[in-house]
């Protein structure tokens, strides 16, 4: 399986994705599945530039994606798939529940309705059912900004 | 005669403010440079950030890093603007000749406090 990292970051690609975790995942794709992103070339310039040599970006917007990331699932690239919103990666897990297995909660910041879990993951109740029916499923849900802090389990950081 | 132009600094965690801090301290220039922080924010909240610093005011927009987060949020908001410039890379010694050149025009300030940045960065004997 080469799905090494599911993510959720409201930042998009930025240095934690693709320093923090690029780098000792060793990275080769990042799919980045955001539709106001995939509908815009100048977005899609600003992120190519936050990107290192050696790894590839593709943006998918969110109709269709999950066809893109299973087929990406069977090939030999390490690829993480990266959506700006809770809801992003639901659907996407729930259209491809054979390919996104975990998900790493790592930055989803205040706004309203939202309520502070960690310093850099903030949910609204309707993010949190969302992910706690996903977690009934199987899919593992961790939040964790860096590699290097420990993950927090979904039912440990909302109990 | 137009307005002098403003600086907004735009940097990961508190950076901004203590460049900005030391670069008043040593000039004697207060209230030209305004920090920004990307801390606990998202892409739209770091946008409305930056936007209030500049005040629809003419500026120079310094940010740290030559991509990422601060970049970014920059670049969407002052492409369109055709009286502000974006730099990346800020350090100290750019800081200090932006605040005495404040009269150019924005894409002459930046592209001076680039210049003064680059001479400022070396191996010394």
């Amino acid at each position: 399986m080469s799905i090494v990292a599911a993510r959720v970051d409201d930042r998009l690609v930025h240095g934690q994705v693709v320093i923090g975790w690029g780098r000792p995942l060793q990275i080769g794709r990042i799919v980045l599945v955001d539709s106001e992103v995939a509908a815009s070339p100048f977005e899609q310039d600003l992120y190519r530039m936050a990107v290192p040599a050696g790894i590839e970006i593709e943006f998918l917007s969110g109709h269709g994606a999950g066809h893109r990331v299973s087929e990406l699932a069977d090939s030999t690239e390490r690829v993480l798939v990266l959506t700006g919103t809770v809801a992003g990666m639901i659907g996407l897990a729930r259209e491809t529940p054979a390919t996104i297995r975990s998900i790493n909660l790592g930055g989803i910041h205040d706004g309203p309705a939202r309520r502070e879990y960690l310093r850099y993951v903030y949910l609204t109740d309707a993010e949190l059912t969302e992910l706690r029916a996903l977690a009934a499923t199987g899919v593992h849900i961790t939040a964790q900004d860096v590699p290097t802090a420990s993950p927090v389990a979904l039912e440990v950081l909302a109990a | 005669m137009s307005p002098p132009l403003h600086g907004v600094v735009v940097c990961h965690g508190e950076v901004a403010g203590s460049l900005i801090g030391a670069a008043e301290e040593i000039s004697g220039i207060r209230g030209a440079l305004t920090p920004v922080s990307n801390a606990g924010c998202d892409r739209g909240q770091l946008e409305a950030r930056i936007v209030a610093a500049l005040a629809e005011r003419p500026a120079v927009v310094f940010v740290d890093m030559p991509s990422g987060s601060c970049l970014f949020a920059a670049m969407r908001r002052v492409s369109a603007m055709p009286d502000a410039a974006v730099v990346t890379g800020v350090n100290l010694a750019m800081l200090l000749d932006f605040l005495f050149h404040r009269d150019l025009a924005a894409p002459e300030a930046a592209a001076r406090a680039v210049e003064t940045a680059t001479r400022a960065i070396g191996v010394r004997p």
